[in-house]
């Protein structure tokens, strides 16, 4: 996976570097979404996550681009190009873990919001929704928008659904949604027009926590489905203290 | 020991430099709107260029200490008291427990900053205090503070009361400097030449996330959704409405609006301290200009920390009195990155 070239047209050519203001660029690998593309972004922020160049202050991977931030106080952005040129043509792409979360699901209870509409609207039994959204292989492309929000690819076409026009007010942290042809994991709280069907006692965001995020980019989700029982123990145990959940390393 | 808030201004945080580091998780740095203003504050009660102050927008409000310390303000203009005792911004001055510090309204300016030696020492949250206000994150509570709050205090160290010589003069009228792009391909030529050659002002709509600005229409023909990227401070965003936002301190970290063009650093604070309505026009420089300009302000604000001077003791001294802006007049925020001591 982490060897392997980018595929599209666009990407062929090579990425391009564009300036975001004098304190970042963007590395752009081309203008679509897809996961051999996101992987050499994702590669890219590894590379500088493991061998910082003076002056970095940090990388943001998104779908097809990386944000390379910088102080220009340390380092000129023709400086940051030339670098960040070496290293897209270096070809000493260290392999990179993969790491997978199995996060358990509730597909019930007051987060369920839309569970049993969007199974109406798609005409399936619930079971069915249940099944495909927790029978696929998840992506985590980027994490934007709240901090811990991970934006998920691979979510069956059969599931895809547009958006509420008008956002619900308050959707509980832990909501599992779906929104166009993207799933989520609600990170906090807040107004979300996504259509939601489920809920995790996992918390992808929590301040108190040592690691305070859980997700990254380029990490690999599937969901389980619990009972309301089981979701219970497991929130019961997270307020306690305890870590609910670990990743596992993919091959 | 601490600080107590008798009256908040509506929108008095906790700030410090920031929280960077944190954005590939969605959490943009936050930390000071006018950074040059923060870190002249701090200097100015001998604190570290770490510490956390207080910023206001507007208006400060009011406070008393449990403690002896010393403070200064800075930012701008604005009427200081302590008791009857009208005092001066960029300088430091004492405020003993019983006292009452108020501080009105800023004249020419919109960010104001209170140090108080030793620094605010409320948790640090992800490696700073910063108020990440959208997210709820460090700071008090991670919330605006409100009447009635109390902050805690670091110890302080003795020093002496400063002053900081004044700033050079004003650029006010000057464009603000941009870089074209990332997403400037989405603009057609005749769009582009919109930037430069026509007025924008300030709307009431801006907060420490953005400001979102008037002036002509900006239509993209590449349109005007892009697959979402990353986003720094000073990035023109034009949504499908035309109007410019321009991203701030707590911006979001991930944006699906093509980007224009970029505010150069050395002149975000600039930005950021006009007053709502403010007109204003944008002019493209190269980046090697960009580093120039911020190069020539960073030095200036080090220049002018490395000047700052202990007031005589007796502060009716006549050198000292004319030496002091008696008449007032409108500081610019920018001279404060861009001047040297004069």
């Amino acid at each position: 996976m982490t060897s392997t070239p980018p595929s599209t047209d666009a990407a062929r050519q090579g990425p391009i570097i564009l300036p975001l203001g004098d304190s970042a660029v963007s590395v752009e690998f081309g203008r679509s979404i897809d996961p051999d593309m996101n992987e050499a972004v994702i590669a890219l922020a590894a590379l500088l996550d493991a061998a910082p160049f003076d002056g970095f202050v940090e990388a943001v991977p998104t779908y097809r681009s990386l944000l390379v931030a910088y102080d220009p106080l340390v380092i000129t952005g023709s400086e940051v190009e030339a670098l960040l040129r070496d290293r897209l043509t270096g070809g000493d792409r260290p392999a990179r873990p993969r790491r997978l979360w199995r996060i358990p699901v509730h597909y019930g209870g007051p987060a369920a919001l839309d569970l049993e509409d969007l199974a109406r609207e798609k005409d399936m039994e619930v079971a069915e929704v249940i099944a495909l959204h927790s029978g696929a292989d998840y992506r985590v492309y980027m994490i934007g928008f709240a901090p811990g929000f991970a934006y998920l690819g691979g979510l069956s076409a059969a599931l895809h659904t547009p958006r509420l026009p008008v956002p619900r007010q308050l959707i509980p942290a832990g909501a599992i949604g779906i929104g166009g042809q993207q799933a989520s994991v609600n990170s906090v709280p807040g107004p979300s027009g996504w259509r939601f069907i489920g809920e995790t006692p996992v918390r992808a965001y929590d301040p108190a926590r040592a690691a305070p995020f859980l997700f990254a980019a380029g990490d690999a989700l599937r969901f389980t489905p619990i009972s309301a029982e089981e979701a219970a123990d497991l929130a019961a145990r997270r307020d306690a203290g305890e870590e609910i959940i670990t990743a596992e390393a993919l091959q | 020991m601490s600080l107590t808030v008798l009256s908040a201004s509506p929108m008095l945080t906790v700030q410090d430099r920031g929280r960077p580091g944190w954005r590939q998780f969605g959490v943009s740095a936050a930390g000071a709107m006018d950074p040059g203003a923060l870190r002249l504050a701090n200097a100015l009660c001998g604190n570290d260029t770490g510490a956390a102050a207080l910023e206001f927008a507007g208006f400060g409000g009011r406070f008393k200490t449990e403690r002896a310390l010393r403070f200064a303000v800075t930012g701008g203009a604005c009427d200081i008291r302590v008791g009857d005792r009208l005092l001066q911004p960029d300088e430091s001055h004492k405020l003993e427990p019983g006292e009452v510090l108020s501080i009105g309204a800023m004249r020419g300016a919109t960010w104001g900053y209170i140090a108080v030696s030793g620094g605010i020492a409320t948790a640090e949250v992800m490696g700073a205090r910063s108020t990440h206000l959208r997210f709820g994150v460090g700071g008090l509570d991670g919330r605006r503070l409100q009447d009635g709050d109390s902050l805690p205090l670091h110890d302080d160290t003795p020093g002496p009361l400063l002053r900081a010589p004044a700033p050079a003069p004003a650029r006010a009228d000057q464009p603000i400097r941009v870089l074209a792009g990332p997403q400037d391909d989405y603009f057609d030529e005749t769009i582009l030449a919109r930037l430069e050659s026509e007025d924008f002002s300030l709307t009431a709509q801006r907060d420490r996330m953005a400001s979102v600005l008037d002036g002509p229409d900006l239509p993209a023909q590449g349109g005007h959704d892009i697959i979402s990227d990353g986003t720094m401070p000073g990035a023109i965003q034009v949504p499908g409405s035309g109007k410019p936002i321009v991203l701030m301190a707590e911006c979001q970290t991930t944006g699906g609006y093509p980007k224009i063009a970029t505010v150069i650093t050395a002149d975000r604070p600039r930005l950021a301290q006009m007053p709502t309505g403010t007109r204003f026009r944008f002019a493209r420089v190269t980046r090697d200009e960009a580093e120039a300009a911020l190069r020539q302000a960073a030095g200036a604000l080090d220049a002018r920390i490395a000047a700052l001077a202990p007031k005589p003791a007796d502060p009716f001294a006549s050198d000292y009195l004319l030496s002091c802006d008696l008449v007032g007049g409108i500081f610019d925020p920018e001279a404060l990155m861009e001047g040297g001591p004069s």
